[in-house]
Order: structure tokens, then sequence, then C-alpha cells
């Protein structure tokens, strides 16, 4: 297959956000952040250190929190992005961004959508099953550590806090955690109760 | 950040054929090295293929027992697999122990093994590197070199490879599959990274063009009780300034078999033979251990700011043989 032109440095892509597709040409250096935030007015991921090191343009990827700065616009087409803005639902905040309003997880509030995004990527990991630097026995059958205040700061070290709003960003997270354990089981006993 | 071309690969020999014989293009993974290499200018490529949609994303039992690790998994997927969590803990905690649940998110182990130094010389494009441009000098020797090697580094380079990841890989006898456009070929991940002496620019074995396809990890009924321990300077989200992956069977007191491998103190993830020579056979303890440290750290080579290192590899060592031992007696 012959090599492009070389004139070839933009494409036009197709993005989905937050269940909305977007198209447009991308010159290839876009990242996605600049893409999210200059092309489609999407302000709310913010753009920090812009090298992969703060977190504060946390997004999710299918699913998967991710740093939009180190992300090319272009390789995210065919992938489903939801930032800041599509987390609430019906006007409802998402439980992760109450649980900020309601214990000040923040001070200038720069770093928010980014600690928000990679705190409820964090909830889902956990949930998963997933081990972290500080669980000391990975090993499965030593069974999923508890989400413990080290555990937290240690899953939300990618997102950086200048004003060190770090004390009640970890008990937020830990509220909405607990939260969404107890939705999780309510919902399974009553799943139980239909069933029998 | 230059222009360049960008296509997508679906397929391994599409990735090969995409790249061609174009000495400007590179292989896209995760990006979380290459996109922010590119931006710093360190790295100018003329195209990227994008490989991170290949078919190359699941981890499958060998028919020997072992692992074989698709390319294109994250690390993140890896740290999670049960298989690797159950029977190569060390490697699950190393690649925890490595950046952030983001970026975990997107690097691939293909990506993992060749990411470059994070040496602030090779970073800067304003200074001279004799990785980043041949014969231009290397300033760390003379200057800031508090983090640089200890082991294995010449005159010309004293970089440190970054990744965790390897150097657990390295202590399990990992094999690096890939492939070419002359079909595939193999090589254990010891010799995958190639001795510094006059080419620090020359870091991989891998012939040009080659796109990594897998790494297997052998059975290593050994790796079952294993522990990776990272020295870093804050307690997360660092690189290491120190690392050790280490394995032990000790049965009745006495070591059967040992694996070590160290990261942080060279060009490449370090696998302490010297240090294994001496701990086999030997009873288990301290003394044995910090023999075992001390076999390993003669050929050290420290420099005037990093002589450091030597002691805490030292202790290091000497620390996770213990924890290992206390564990195989409960």
């Amino acid at each position: 297959m012959a090599p492009p032109p070389s004139s070839a440095h933009d494409s036009s892509i197709t993005l989905d956000v937050n269940g909305d597709k977007h198209t447009l040409t991308v010159d290839h250096r876009t990242t996605l952040l600049d893409a999210l935030r200059e092309r489609l007015d999407l302000t709310g991921t913010k753009k920090g250190c812009d090298q992969g090191q703060c977190g504060a343009c946390t997004v999710l990827l299918d699913g998967r929190r991710t740093v939009a700065c180190l992300q090319l616009a272009v390789a995210a087409e065919g992938r489903a992005v939801t930032t800041v803005e599509g987390l609430a639902e019906g006007g409802q905040l998402h439980p992760v961004q109450q649980a900020f309003l309601d214990l000040d997880g923040y001070q200038c509030g720069y770093c928010t959508p980014g600690q928000i995004c990679s705190a409820v990527a964090v909830i889902e990991e956990h949930a998963a099953g997933w081990p972290s630097a500080v669980t000391d026995d990975v090993r499965p059958e030593a069974g999923p550590p508890p989400l413990t205040d080290d555990e937290i700061r240690e899953r939300m070290s990618g997102n950086l806090c200048r004003c060190s709003a770090y004390v009640s960003i970890v008990q937020a997270v830990s509220r909405a955690a607990a939260a969404a354990r107890a939705e999780s089981a309510g919902t399974t006993a009553a799943g139980a109760g239909e069933a029998a | 950040m230059k222009e360049f071309g960008y296509q997508r690969a679906s397929d391994v020999s599409g990735a090969l054929a995409l790249l061609g014989a174009d000495a400007g293009a590179r292989f896209l993974g995760g990006g979380t090295n290459l996109v922010d290499l590119m931006k710093a200018g360190v790295e100018r490529p003329s195209r990227l293929v994008d490989v991170r949609g290949l078919p190359l994303d699941r981890i499958e039992p060998t028919a020997d027992g072992g692992l074989r690790i698709g390319a294109t998994v994250t690390n993140s997927d890896l740290a999670a697999h049960p298989g690797v969590r159950s029977r190569y803990p060390a490697l699950a905690q190393a690649v925890l122990a490595g950046a952030s649940g983001q970026l975990r998110n997107m690097a691939t182990v293909g990506g993992n093994l060749l990411q470059r130094t994070r040496c602030g010389y090779f970073t800067d494009v304003s200074r001279p590197c004799n990785k980043r441009v041949p014969g231009s000098g290397c300033p760390a020797v003379e200057g800031e070199h508090r983090n640089h090697a200890i082991l294995g580094a010449s005159a010309h380079c004293v970089a440190v490879h970054p990744s965790d990841m390897a150097v657990a890989l390295t202590a399990f006898d990992a094999v690096v599959s890939y492939r070419t456009g002359d079909g595939p070929g193999e090589l254990p991940l010891a010799d995958l990274y190639l001795p510094v002496d006059g080419t620090p620019h020359r870091e991989t074995a891998l012939p040009q063009g080659a796109l990594i396809t897998a790494v297997t990890l052998p059975p290593a009924p050994v790796a079952a009780l294993s522990r990776y321990r990272k020295v870093r300077e804050r307690a997360s989200y660092a690189f290491a300034i120190g690392s050790v992956a280490a394995a032990l069977d000790v049965r009745d007191g006495v070591i059967r078999e040992a694996r070590l491998a160290f990261g942080a103190v060279a060009s490449r993830p370090w696998r302490a033979r010297a240090a294994e020579r001496t701990l086999t056979g030997a009873p288990a303890g301290g003394e044995t251990f910090a023999a075992a440290a001390d076999a390993e750290l003669a050929a050290a080579r420290p420099l005037p700011h990093n002589a450091y290192k030597v002691t805490l590899m030292r202790n290091l060592v000497v620390a996770v043989l213990t924890g290992l031992t206390e564990e195989a007696a409960r």
C-alpha cells in the first residue's frame, strides 16, 4: 500500500461525545482535549499540564478514564467519549457530582471535572475487583480489597489538586462509592426477591 | 508539533504494510509516551500507524502452562487479569506501581517495552543528548544524574529505562514475539535491549519496522510467591528511583530457586543473575540476602550524585527477600 501524499495531515472524523455524534475535520495533531474544548465548545474538560501529569483533562473513553491531552482526536473516532457534561441524567447530578458538592470536594474547582470523571471510573474499577498498588495481596483468591481511604488516595493519584482539597475529595469518593454499593446490593436483593 | 499522516491498521500484516519502508513512520499504541514526546519535539514522525485496535488484546494460557499476553493488552487489563495476579503477582504489582489509572487504561504492553527514558536531557531538545542526537554528548555525566544508572552505563549515556512492568517480565524470563514483513520472530526480553556502549541511540535488537505482537511468560511456579517493590520520591504516580522484582522458593529454610531483577538502575531492566547464583542453595536469611545484593552491586559504577542508589538497592533487596521468606513461612 502506498503511503498517503504528504499533504494528508488532516482527516474528517465523527466523534461520539456524551451520546451525540459530531463530524469535524481535524488536523492530526489535535488532541481530544483540544477538539472537545476548541471545536465542540465542551469546556468542562480542563487543560492543566497538557502532558498527562495532572489529570485535569480526564474523560471516559469507552467507559474507561483517560487523559484527553495525550489522546489524539483522530484516534478517538469510533469510541464513546463521556465528559463531565455527560454525567448528569435527566437534570439529576451524577451521585459522584452530588457527593463532591455535599462534601466540598474542591476549592477553586479547576481540577474538579477531572477528579469527578476519574472518581466515577475508580468506583467502577473497584467494583470490578481491580487491585491497586496499595493492595497488599493482589491474588484474586484474597478477595477484593475494601475501598479504604488509602485505596482511594492511590487510585485517585493521577488527579492533582493544587488547592489540596484532597481530604474532602477522599470523603466524597468514599461516600459515593458506599452509595453505589448500597444501590447495587439493593438491586441485587430486589432482583433475587423477584426471582424467588 | 510537526504535521504527520495518520492511518489505522486493522490487522498485523496491514499494519506492517502501512508502515512500509518509511523510516519516519511510527506505530501508535496508547500514545502516552509517543504523543508526549511529539509535543516536546523529541519525536517527529512523518506518519503514525495506529495499532491500538489490532486484535492482539487477549491474554491466553499457553499449552505448557504459561501465559501469552497480546501486545495491545492495556496495562490495566494486564494488572486485573486473574491468571497474572494469581501466578505472577509481582507482574500485577509492577504494573499497578506505574503511572496513574488513566495512563494504565491507555498504555499497551508492547508500547510499555518500547517507551523511552525520562532523562531530562533526552526530553529537552535544546540540550545535547547522545541518545537523541548521536555524537552530541551527554550532559548528565557531569550534570543532573541523581536518578541515573549505576549499572551497565557508559560514558556516552547514563539514562535509565523507566518501565516497572518490564522489570517483573525480565525476572520471569518473558519472551517477546514480533512480526516484520519477512515473518515472525522472537527475542528473550533479556536480549531485547542492547548494551549502551557507544551507541545509546540504538535501544533494541528488534529489526527495522518490526511490530511487537505478544509477550509470553513461560510457566514459573516460583513466581507464585513474588513481590515488586518500588521506591520513589512520592508515595504514588512517580517513576522509580530503584525497584526490585523478586520471587523465592524456600523449603526447610533453604532457597531452592530465586528470581531477581532491578529497575531504574540501568538502561534496561536489570536481571540480577549474580545475586540469583548467590541465593540458590543458600540458607534464607539476612546475611544471604545482603551477600546476594553485594554480589550484584559489585559491578555498580555510581556517579557523584547517585551513589545512594547502591545502598538503596542493597537495602531493598534484603527487605523484599526477607518479606518473601516470612510470607513463605505463613
